[in-house]
């Protein structure tokens, strides 16, 4: 969509840019409950160990780190009965391949009982939420109400088959409860577990050139956002440049991409506009191509793109909002942890776990300022949502960049005589999982993993930690090889 | 042969079994007396196993899921079902996941539901989609043999879906011609969308679980209680349709009226699926394409969704219009209500087919006068 209106130089009405503003800020919110809740939380949490805790212990613990009310006794109680149910009925289902009992799970019973309780009622949560996507988007998840131009949403107040005033309202009544449990329940849980997993502050660091796109434009050009995004070095904030529109040729000529090392045709360094993508597989070659994904470079280097690198960008770039969850996370943490942890925590793997917290925290924020200014824009009498484009012949060439819930998404497209002619899409898991670019240098997964302690080989728990901290938008599987008995683990890590 | 009686075969007797699971449930930190339950549960499951494969698909399908409320994914997997392999929530990965995959299948032969999600890639010897070096493709033809059914969720796995699209790079290929190329019996249900509605799934599986039968199937596998109508014969929007009163772009003033997307494309006219009358996300009146205003693009369809243009006329399939209804309230003399009625039904026929002219490029005469009739 943005790559289209980039490429014919098409504006967005404000409306539109509020709308999807909301979207995206209610998906990714959703989408960072999940992560961490569902689909990341059972790596440190052993829900096994949970059932052994005691009901009352639990609920008191959860009520002395926050005020939410879902943490009485009988709450705790409730859930606690509801997983002795079902580990009691013998049929694990997806929890029985879990790692309960594993030896790098240290938490105390009540600490993993809280999160148990917390995981279910995060179901519920997300679920609501992601309510502001469906009610804009027509359904979720696959939204269908954008369009080149806008969106296809029709305002109308006194109409009762648009967005209305009922509408509206259900939409802000759906953030404000979202940002209580991201504020009361998220962020302290995050701590909790970074708190007591200190030591994985030191682990799963891996590539340092941080990479995050600009987003929530508040104009109709695409020159204004509500969150900065840009580019930093090496890990070093004070070097931050920031990427300051769609236009902006600091990010649009920096972006290539190798397969030296991936299942094409050829051994090429191309800037999106000139590829190509000819699969040739060649099964798994160690010095040769092993990966479908491409490796991305910026300035040619790999970079981490994801929460972690879009809080660092948004820190450095001075964004108020983010500077004060950042502290705010590394203070509780620090008490949590009785020790000093600083900001340079955050190149780890807990970094990016903690980060994912802090931005969803942020969007909570952000989400509430584009209801007030869409309720703003209409009530001057705004209701435009969409600027019909029109396909001149010729060649044009575009791109569209999104901070999406796993980092800098990024659309590139060239159009001939009104007909697509290339298109390629350079999505944040293909920055991550890339694997060696051109000059051998490792992607982000690669390189997070050197130096990961592993406690049992045949069961690298500590492997997935650091792999599911990044977010993959993919199964995708890690070969841990033990080079002295050649036996080889395969894990999938989703 | 039941359970019991195929471990005792193994020299197993029920005796050391329970002994077996009683030590599961003290590695696992529960009580003693669970032993026992976990033996009963292994030997009869109670919740139906159900294994859920993923091939070329987006995760769209499962996180649909994450959406219900009647009943919500946790009261379907804790309660409901054993859920026992699922790519996307299984807590355990690599060869933990495949074994519990591979012990289930073992276990519950014949018994178990198999969901399948993505398109299955078959050219180049299915080498687009592995899974722990296997393909997809032999995956499902061993999985798919082995089932009591199989539910294809998505129109990736019910008819090939987005990666189906022309040129089809990767042969995908839905569920049910894959198992059926194999000579592989076992029953399909497709249930199309992308996703489709979760409802439609959930339904389909506690049909079955209540019923212990297959709900009634269209010609094309899928539930006639999800797919047996078209949109368009449902649709809020339908009045409109027959009025002649439409959307002619975003924004403009029929589109705020809320009047019908045909003429934007809808293509609610040729396909079946039960979105306006369910709607989605459980969130009240309008929550579905139309509804917010954007035309149906023939998601759940074949040779509707990600086939034809977003924008181009919809090929209406079959179109009961109000002149071919039967008088409702019989009148006594003269023209009756019912015939006046049937008179505004046939203009209101006439202006829809006028609409659709339009689209051509034709007809704009036409159109233009019904607008400032309006």
């Amino acid at each position: 969509m943005r790559s289209v209106e980039n490429a014919l130089g098409l504006e967005v009405p404000l409306n539109a840019q509020y709308i999807r503003n909301l979207m995206m800020g209610a998906h990714a919110t959703h989408d960072h409950i999940v992560h961490f809740y569902h689909l990341g939380a059972l790596d440190w949490v052993d829900i096994v160990s949970a059932l052994k805790a005691d009901a009352k212990a639990t609920a008191k613990l959860g009520q002395s780190l926050s005020s939410w009310a879902g943490n009485s006794y009988q709450a705790v109680k409730e859930s606690q009965d509801r997983l002795k149910t079902f580990v009691g009925s013998g049929q694990l289902g997806v929890y029985g391949s879990g790692y309960w009992g594993h030896p790098a799970m240290t938490l105390p019973p009540e600490v993993n009982m809280l999160a148990a309780h917390h995981y279910l009622q995060a179901l519920e949560q997300q679920r609501e939420i992601n309510k502001v996507v469906g009610i804009l988007g027509s359904k979720t998840p696959h939204i269908q109400n954008v369009a080149v131009g806008g969106v296809a949403n029709a305002i109308n107040l006194d109409s009762q088959s648009t967005l209305n005033m009922e509408r509206l309202y259900y939409i802000k009544t759906l953030i404000d409860k979202a940002g209580d449990f991201v504020k009361n329940v998220l962020l302290v849980d995050t701590a909790a577990v970074a708190a007591f997993y200190a030591g994985w502050t030191g682990h799963g660091k891996g590539v340092v050139n941080y990479l995050s796109a600009p987003d929530m434009p508040m104009d109709t050009k695409g020159t204004e956002f509500a969150l900065p995004g840009g580019y930093i070095p090496n890990g070093d904030v004070s070097k931050f440049t920031p990427i300051k529109s769609y236009q902006d040729k600091f990010f649009r000529d920096n972006v290539k991409e190798s397969i030296k090392h991936s299942w094409y045709d050829g051994d090429w360094d191309r800037h999106p506009f000139e590829e190509e993508t000819e699969p040739k597989y060649t099964d798994f070659q160690d010095n040769g191509k092993y990966s479908w994904v491409k490796s991305p470079t910026f300035k040619g280097e790999p970079a981490q793109v994801g929460p972690l690198a879009n809080v660092l960008c948004m820190y450095a770039a001075g964004h108020k909002g983010t500077q004060k969850y950042v502290h705010s996370m590394l203070d509780t943490i620090s008490s949590l942890a009785k020790t000093k942890v600083g900001v340079g925590a955050l190149h780890s793997t807990i970094g990016r776990i903690g980060a994912r917290s802090i931005r969803c925290a942020v969007l909570y924020d952000t989400l509430v300022g584009q209801w007030e200014a869409l309720v703003e824009n209409i009530s001057k009498g705004d209701v435009s949502t969409f600027n019909a484009p029109t396909f001149p012949s010729g060649e044009q060439m575009g791109h569209g960049f999104h901070e999406a819930p796993r980092g800098i998404l990024s659309h590139w497209i060239v159009i001939k005589n009104g007909k697509i002619k290339n298109y390629q899409a350079v999505v944040p898991s293909t920055w991550n999982a890339g694997p060696r670019n051109s000059k051998d240098a490792l992607g982000p997964y690669e390189a997070a993993l050197i130096g990961t302690p592993v406690k049992d080989p045949k069961k690298p728990l500590e492997v997935l930690r650091t792999v599911h901290s990044f977010d993959p938008c993919l199964a995708c599987a890690i070969h841990v090889v033990d080079k002295n008995n050649n036996e080889i683990v395969k894990v999938k890590a989703v | 042969m039941d359970f019991m009686s195929v471990i005792e075969k193994q020299g197993v007797s029920r005796r050391d079994f329970v002994k077996f699971c009683t030590g599961v449930a003290v590695t696992l930190g529960l009580p003693v007396s669970m032993g026992e339950r976990i033996a009963e549960a292994a030997s009869s499951p109670k919740r139906p196993p159900v294994l859920w494969l993923s091939a070329q698909e987006c995760t769209g399908c499962t996180e649909t899921l994450l959406r219900t409320n009647h009943p919500t994914l946790e009261k379907l997997i804790l309660e409901l079902i054993s859920l026992d392999y699922h790519e996307t929530l299984n807590a355990g990965s690599g060869h933990q996941a495949e074994e519990a995959r591979l012990k289930s299948m073992k276990e519950n032969e014949g018994k178990y539901i198999l969901v399948v999600d993505g398109s299955i890639p078959v050219k180049d010897g299915g080498i687009y989609c592995k899974i722990g070096g296997q393909t997809v493709q032999s995956i499902l033809e061993d999985m798919g043999s082995k089932a009591a059914a199989v539910i294809a969720i998505g129109s990736c796995a019910s008819w090939g879906g987005v990666p189906s699209a022309d040129p089809n790079p990767t042969g995908a290929t839905p569920a049910h011609e894959v198992l059926k190329n194999k000579g592989i019996k076992t029953p399909v249900i497709n249930i199309p969308g992308c996703p489709p509605n979760p409802y439609n799934f959930l339904s389909t599986v506690l049909y079955f679980l209540t019923l212990k039968k297959l709900p009634e199937l269209d010609d094309q596998g899928r539930p006639k209680f999800a797919y047996g109508r078209l949109i368009h014969e449902n649709c809020e929007r339908r009045p409109h349709f027959d009025a002649g009163r439409f959307a002619n772009q975003f924004g403009d003033e029929g589109h705020r009226k809320g009047y019908c997307l045909y003429k934007l494309g809808c293509k609610g006219p040729e396909t079946h699926a039960n979105c306006p009358v369910i709607l989605f996300n459980d969130i009240g009146a309008g929550a579905w394409p139309v509804g917010t205003g954007h035309p149906c693009f023939g998601c759940t369809e074949k040779g509707v969704g990600f086939t034809l243009p977003l924008h181009s006329p919809a090929r209406p399939k079959y179109i009961t219009p109000p002149a071919l209804f039967d008088e409702v309230l019989p009148g006594k003399e003269g023209a009756s209500s019912g015939i006046k009625s049937l008179a505004t039904g046939v203009a209101g026929v006439a202006i829809g087919a006028a609409g659709a002219a339009m689209l051509t490029g034709l007809g704009k005469k036409d159109d233009e006068k019904q607008d400032k009739e309006e």
